[in-house]
């Protein structure tokens, strides 16, 4: 696949016993939104952590735009374009929405040793910070500190702080998780708009945002990747039914 | 503005005060600690009171070594309980350079010789490169572990280098070693007790200058969020070791002057500056001021000195006061006496 931004091959982990990953392989193709679905326990989370790199896996590999990055930090994987929004939202609760979102801007500018300039009126800062947040509807809680906000909203700003990155690949982690349904559809709307800018990665539970949202779809059970395709496929996969969709 | 104005201004309970008035009443209080601070030994002096200038450099010089420590513990999150090493190891730079200048020996007799001197500019310089060195070994190790180990590995740290000092003969061993003469500036008198506290003053208002520049910086950004969330500081890109190696190095270095100064004040250096009482006792004014408060550090450092003074004078039994306000403080001023004074610290 010449246009992946985003290859995994054979990948492996495993705990123990348990087989939490087992030999999958996925790609995520420039200008397209890739779902990732399965039953709590499929290893989602462990495949993320793989991705993002929290956890080292056991083998196979994993390449941002043909380079290999399972060896790289956090950090570093970040630098190279992965940006990411957490389960459970990841964000300094004490501070403003934008100055958490001026962190991945001050990132993506280079190194963070400059001990003089202030950068509460830095505008190569505050602009693309801002310009995150308008891409997200969130500019008028720029101010707000994020203890203050709504459970969707820092959804929302978790996102920006992603977008903010200039990522070449968007991984989302169940980002409607915990939302109601209008703050899904709300959160499924701004998601759309970014669809053809950065090539997402989505791990969801919403099966409504999911096949509106997901150009393929990929599903995830005990560790391995037992279906591909696109929603009507999906829909249509009696194991899938079975394994998931509940039937 | 209008008597209407400042009623819809006022702050009302349940609401966070208006971002300016909270600023102002912050600024006052900082601007009255230091007036504080600088008038007292000014009308100790003229009339007449040596004892109580001396006094104001020690508040002044403790307060500054607490200034380091905050921008480690406060401001880093980095629970560094063995600063003392770095304001003895200041110290030590200042009586050991004293010694020599005074022995006409050299320091150091191969492969160079460096000559001891007691030019307090070259002390300084030396203090804060040494500081800045050792915080980076120890820092280097240290800031692998988090929480209780890195607590402890700082204390073990400093404990190694107390030691050292205590078994050294060359330089007094644990009898310490004094300074004969005061160590010189160009121009000044250090030995006017009036001047030497200017000079003090004079650090620590820079040392306060110089937390609040960085602190606004993207450094201080990028440390803030280290403290806060260091997963999200990772996840944009910015690696949380080398932020706060360097905010662990800065924060040494600072402490290291402020221990250059304090043997010049006393007049004499010794083990019980590296021990792990100091470092206690400048956690304790860290804690007492208003942990990752800027002027926390001289709000503890002169409610410190003022109990041990005062009390100590009437009991030899003071600490167990000092544990009472401490315990105080910890209970019912979550941000210690400046949290009490200025009101809760917001983030822009």
């Amino acid at each position: 696949m010449s246009d992946a931004v985003l290859t995994l091959a054979h990948l492996n982990k495993r705990f123990g016993a348990l087989q939490a990953t087992s030999d999958v392989s996925l790609d995520l193709r420039e200008g397209e939104i890739h779902a990732l679905i399965g039953p709590n326990g499929a290893g989602k989370s462990t495949l993320i952590g793989q991705i993002a790199g929290g956890l080292k896996p056991d083998s196979g590999s994993i390449a941002l735009a043909g380079r290999e990055i399972s060896t790289l930090s956090v950090a570093q994987r970040a630098r190279l374009g992965l940006g990411r929004s957490f389960q459970v939202s990841s964000l300094a609760e004490p501070l403003s929405v934008k100055r958490n979102v001026m962190i991945a801007v001050q990132a993506l500018q280079g190194h963070s040793f400059r001990f003089w300039k202030p950068v509460q009126r830095d505008e190569s800062l505050l602009a693309p910070a801002m310009q995150a947040l308008e891409r997200m509807a969130l500019a008028h809680r720029a101010d707000t500190p994020v203890s203050e906000l709504s459970h969707g909203e820092r959804r929302q700003v978790e996102v920006a702080c992603a977008l903010a990155l200039k990522p070449r690949v968007l991984l989302l982690d169940e980002p409607m998780a915990g939302l109601g349904p209008e703050g899904s559809a709300r959160l499924t709307e701004l998601l759309e708009a970014l669809k053809h800018e950065v090539p997402i990665l989505l791990i969801e539970h919403d099966m409504n945002a999911v096949f509106r949202l997901a150009d393929r779809i990929s599903v995830l059970v005990a560790g391995a990747v037992i279906a591909h395709g696109d929603g009507a496929e999906i829909r249509g996969n009696p194991q899938v039914r079975e394994a998931y969709l509940g039937d | 503005m209008t008597k209407s104005d400042t009623r819809i201004l006022a702050p009302q309970p349940g609401l966070p005060a208006p971002t300016a008035s909270w600023h102002d009443r912050k600024g006052l209080v900082q601007i009255g600690l230091l007036a504080l601070l600088l008038l007292a030994p000014l009308a100790a002096h003229f009339l007449g009171h040596v004892y109580y200038v001396n006094l104001a450099s020690r508040v002044t010089l403790v307060a500054m070594a607490a200034v380091g420590l905050n921008l480690a513990i406060g401001y880093g999150g980095m629970v560094s309980f063995g600063h003392a090493a770095y304001f003895g190891l200041g110290g030590y730079v200042a009586g050991i350079s004293a010694y020599h200048a005074f022995d006409l020996t050299p320091v150091i007799g191969w492969p160079v010789a460096i000559p001891g001197s007691d030019s307090m500019l070259a002390i300084w310089l030396v203090a804060i490169v040494v500081c800045g060195l050792l915080a980076l070994a120890i820092g280097a190790v240290s800031l692998r572990t988090t929480g209780v180990y890195f607590i402890m590995i700082t204390l073990a740290f400093a404990q190694m280098i107390y030691y050292f000092a205590n078994s050294w003969p060359t330089y007094g061993g644990e009898d310490g070693l004094p300074i004969y003469l005061r160590n010189t500036l160009p121009i000044v008198d250090t030995n006017d007790a009036l001047t030497f506290f200017l000079i003090c003053f004079g650090g620590l208002t820079l040392s306060l200058a110089l937390t609040s520049r960085i602190m606004k910086s993207r450094f201080g950004a990028a440390l803030t969020m280290a403290r806060l969330n260091d997963t999200r500081l990772a996840t944009a890109g910015i690696a949380p070791y080398p932020i706060r190696l360097v905010a662990f190095v800065i924060s040494a270095m600072i402490t290291g002057l402020a221990g250059a100064l304090y043997a010049d004040l006393n007049g004499f250096v010794s083990p019980t500056m590296l021990s792990w009482h100091m470092s206690g006792e400048l956690m304790v004014i860290v804690i007492l001021g208003g942990v990752g408060r800027l002027y926390g550090p001289l709000a503890g450092a002169i409610l410190y000195v003022m109990m041990e003074t005062l009390l100590g004078g009437l009991t030899e039994y003071w600490k167990l006061f000092l544990g009472l306000v401490l315990l105080l403080v910890v209970l019912f001023a979550k941000y210690g006496v400046m949290g009490w004074l200025a009101g809760r610290e917001r983030h822009e």
